[in-house]
């Protein structure tokens, strides 16, 4: 239950940020990729804020090694520069430019976003599946 | 201000990660959180994911109906929003994070693949706006 709370907390928090730092406004973040035109910095701000709590959070989790709920914190993970991460990235980046919604403030302004916001999510979930019935396959067919 | 809005804004969404990993034990990753609910894949702490995003939707939810919401000005141009879920959907899966989980928890932790994560998606992402929106004249 406590697990349960916790995550829930967490995720309220998160959404609040999200709404309060500007980005679930469209217009906010494709200003910010608008490198080239009326660029809009916001973002650095944004991005910087949220890095400070998590570079303290870094150190006590990794001193600890364990999480107050006593799950063990999760291994850094090998600094493997693959196809799948660049490749995935530049999809991603792709996808946000050309609405400015990412995962998080998607499910954010789920309640305000209107119509829009809600057929940019049904794409993203059909996306996530698709990458995962094709993973599924990959991993099915033998070498 | 904005930008003042958008730190204080920063500080509560690095405060909730900081928050799911040292009492939860979890990397605060958006699109990993969904997609495991989603695709399946996240079977093992599907009560833990669906009160995660629970709370990421409800809170704005609240906010929204008791006080004010923001504008989104997302477009309503159909073929944008689709192909735009699509690619954000697939991509975040394929590369295995997006903004929150790559960006806030990956370059706090100086992870290597956070970090060209990060800077893949910001380069593909001001490619995309020079292309489409001075090039082509779109968005």
């Amino acid at each position: 239950m406590m697990r349960l709370f916790f995550a829930l907390l967490a995720g309220a928090i998160f959404g609040t940020g999200l709404m309060l730092s500007g980005m679930t406004d469209t217009s906010k973040v494709q200003g910010w990729l608008d490198i080239f035109g009326a660029w809009d910095p916001t973002l650095a701000f944004v991005l910087g804020g949220a890095i400070l709590p998590m570079l303290l959070a870094w150190r006590v989790a990794e001193r600890r090694g364990k999480s107050s709920l006593g799950t063990p914190i999760p291994p850094k993970p090998e600094p493997l520069l693959d196809a799948r991460l660049l490749g995935g990235s530049a999809l991603f980046g792709f996808g946000w430019a050309l609405v400015g919604l990412c995962p998080g403030p998607a499910m954010a302004s789920l309640s305000y976003g209107g119509w829009q916001g809600l057929l940019f999510f049904a794409a993203m979930v059909v996306g996530m599946i698709g990458h995962g019935r094709l993973r599924q396959r990959q991993e099915a067919r033998p070498a | 201000m904005d930008w003042a809005w958008g730190f204080a804004g920063g500080l509560l969404i690095g405060g909730a990660a900081a928050l799911f990993l040292l009492v939860n034990g979890r990397i605060m990753g958006a699109s990993g959180l969904l997609g495991g609910l989603v695709d399946g894949s996240g079977r093992v702490n599907f009560a833990e994911r669906s009160a995660f995003i629970a709370g990421l939707v409800g809170a704005p939810a609240l906010i929204a109906l008791i006080h004010a919401h923001p504008d989104t000005n997302a477009t309503s141009n159909v073929g944008l929003l689709v192909i735009g879920g699509l690619a954000v959907g697939f991509g975040t899966r394929m590369a295995n994070g997006c903004t929150s989980g790559h960006g806030v928890c990956g370059i706090s932790r100086f992870s290597l693949r956070g970090i060209a994560a990060t800077l893949a998606y910001l380069f593909f992402g001001g490619l995309t706006m020079l292309v489409v929106r001075h090039g082509l004249g779109m968005l």
